[in-house]
């Protein structure tokens, strides 16, 4: 796995730029991915991440868009507002998870 | 003692399941199956009603595919006490049992999308995942002369993820026989980032769709309907004169009322055993559980043989040996009387190459060719004669890369 330099942090990283190492992410580590794809981390994507890292850690997949909106109560519409675009894609990105598998 | 597996939904997979099971366990055993009603479609035939295709031969009863020594209740299942072991049918009947495997499939949900069901329900919008949409369709495609027809995905998961696609295929082809496609705007809409999920077969399919002058609106994931408009959650607006959509799938509801099912309904379980994450005596196959692969005929064909192992191993006070794969393989209607087949598990995707069929011979594989289109057709025969009645059929759960291209690293 290449890993790559995020404003001194190294970081062991997918050819799409997904942390394949989970232990490497922290709140700061967030803030550095976040501002990669052009976002400023509030309470409310922090709250949306949070949910992410739990639930992840319990069933070893990143959550759609729908399970991550029913689990951390942030709407579907707050969720693209947080995350405009692609959010499921981004969710896990700055969550340090892998990309979501998007259903065959 | 008589020991009992009961089996909720009689459909593809629940069907197959208990043809094979009743061959595999002595009587001591009981073998029960509850649908709720006596009409099992074939599915994959909906597909071509819209554009005239035969309607006859699409639903026979469930009585002439179950094995004689299995019991076929027609009613609908209320509930699971995963507690008591036992299930509550709706009519107040309860079954205790062993073992059980939900087999209950998707429930089509165009409630879940507000706007969809209203008053341009089957008058612009429509559906051909039930066989009265698309005969609905049908008729509305037999009256169509210009505008803009949308193909629209409401949600993943979707079973048979190519069929919206083999939709715009056919729909392309069957407007230009009929000198409609110049006054046609084709536009596709999906909430994925591109044609399918798997990057060679996206590659591939959404060229094709290029190829075919299909607009297509990727990342679109709708929140209502608005008049003749679909809206997404990020204010995009989708206007059409026809809408083909496939609304939201979701679980049986009973699942959910059961405590068995995730936030869609569909039943968590290990992706290898089919194992209910929640209680080791529940199982699901099908469209029902949650793996991640295809919800798909293939699927359930390939899952049920490994399920069957399984249960006979419990049965046997044995613990289970078999793993599934994740297998799955899925012709792709392209028009034109051509097809493309698709072969993949959890770990590869689809490739290029050969792929042996068994009763109708080579396929070519992520490839258009006049053979796919015919195994297609044929499949039919095989569903009702040798599948449903839980036949041998030669093609081995696991999936093979015997005949395929590996790809070369991404270039
Ligand atoms: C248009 C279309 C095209 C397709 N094309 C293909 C294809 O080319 N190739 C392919 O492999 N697959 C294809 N499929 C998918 C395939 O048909 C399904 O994946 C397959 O039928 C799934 O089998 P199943 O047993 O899980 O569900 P089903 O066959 O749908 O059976 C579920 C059963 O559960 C019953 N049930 C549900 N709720 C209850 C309840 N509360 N009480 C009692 N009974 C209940 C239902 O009545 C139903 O009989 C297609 C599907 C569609 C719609």
């Amino acid at each position: 796995m290449p890993v790559t330099t995020l404003e001194g942090h190294e970081v062991h990283v997918d050819a799409e730029g997904f942390l394949t190492d989970l232990s490497e992410w922290d709140d700061e580590l967030a803030t550095v991915l976040a501002a990669q794809i052009g976002l400023t981390l509030t309470d409310e994507h922090r709250a949306v991440l949070t949910f992410l890292r739990d639930d992840f850690a319990q069933r070893g997949e990143t959550a759609t868009l729908r399970r991550a909106s029913a689990g951390s109560g942030v709407s579907v519409k707050d969720l693209f507002r947080l995350f405009p675009q692609k959010p499921a894609k981004k969710m896990a990105y700055v969550a340090g998870l892998p990309k979501p598998v998007g259903c065959v | 003692m008589t020991r009992h597996v009961v089996v909720l939904g009689a459909g593809t997979a629940g069907t197959m399941l208990v043809n094979k099971l009743r061959r595999r366990l002595d009587d001591t055993w009981k073998i029960t199956v509850v649908d709720r009603d006596d009409a099992h479609p074939y599915q994959p035939g909906f597909l071509f009603v819209p554009f005239g295709g035969p309607t006859d031969d699409l639903v026979r009863s469930r009585h002439a595919f179950v094995h004689d020594g299995v019991e076929l209740v027609l009613e609908a299942v209320d509930r699971v006490d995963v507690a008591a072991q036992e299930v509550l049918l709706l009519d107040g009947r309860l079954l205790p049992y062993d073992y059980l495997v939900i087999a209950s499939g998707v429930t089509l949900r165009p409630d879940q999308t507000p706007g969809m069901l209203g008053p341009e329900w089957r008058r612009s919008i429509f559906d051909f995942y039930t066989l009265d949409g698309a005969k609905a369709l049908a008729t509305a495609l037999r009256g169509f002369r210009r505008g803009r027809l949308v193909v629209h995905v409401t949600d993943v998961p979707i079973k048979c993820p190519v069929a919206p696609l083999e939709f715009t295929f056919l729909a392309d082809d069957w407007l230009r026989r009929r000198g409609l496609r110049s006054h046609t705007e084709l536009v596709f809409v999906t909430p994925m980032d591109g044609a399918f999920t798997k990057p060679v077969a996206s590659e591939r399919l959404g060229s094709m769709l290029s190829d075919r002058d299909v607009v297509v609106e990727a990342d679109f994931l709708v929140e209502r309907i608005e008049g003749r408009s679909l809206v997404s959650y990020d204010g995009r607006e989708v206007p059409f004169d026809l809408l083909v959509t496939v609304p939201l799938h979701m679980g049986a509801e009973f699942v959910t009322r059961s405590g068995l099912g995730d936030e869609l309904g569909f039943v968590p379980v290990d992706k290898h055993t089919l194992q209910s994450t929640a209680d080791p005596r529940i199982f699901a196959v099908g469209d029902a559980s949650d793996i991640p692969t295809s919800k798909a005929g293939s699927v359930a064909h390939f899952s049920v043989d490994v399920l069957v192992d399984n249960l006979v191993e419990l049965a046997a006070g044995r613990p289970m040996t078999h793993s599934f794969d994740g297998h799955a393989n899925c012709f792709v209607e392209s028009g034109d009387r051509k097809a493309l087949l698709l072969d993949f598990n959890y770990e590869t995707e689809p490739l290029p190459g050969t792929f042996p069929v068994p009763y109708v011979g080579p396929m070519s594989l992520l490839k258009e060719s006049r053979a796919n289109h015919l195994g297609k057709l044929a499949f039919q025969w095989v569903y009702w004669n040798v599948l449903l009645p839980g036949r041998p059929i030669p093609l081995a759960p696991a999936m093979s890369m015997v005949g395929k291209q590996n790809p070369v690293s991404t270039s």
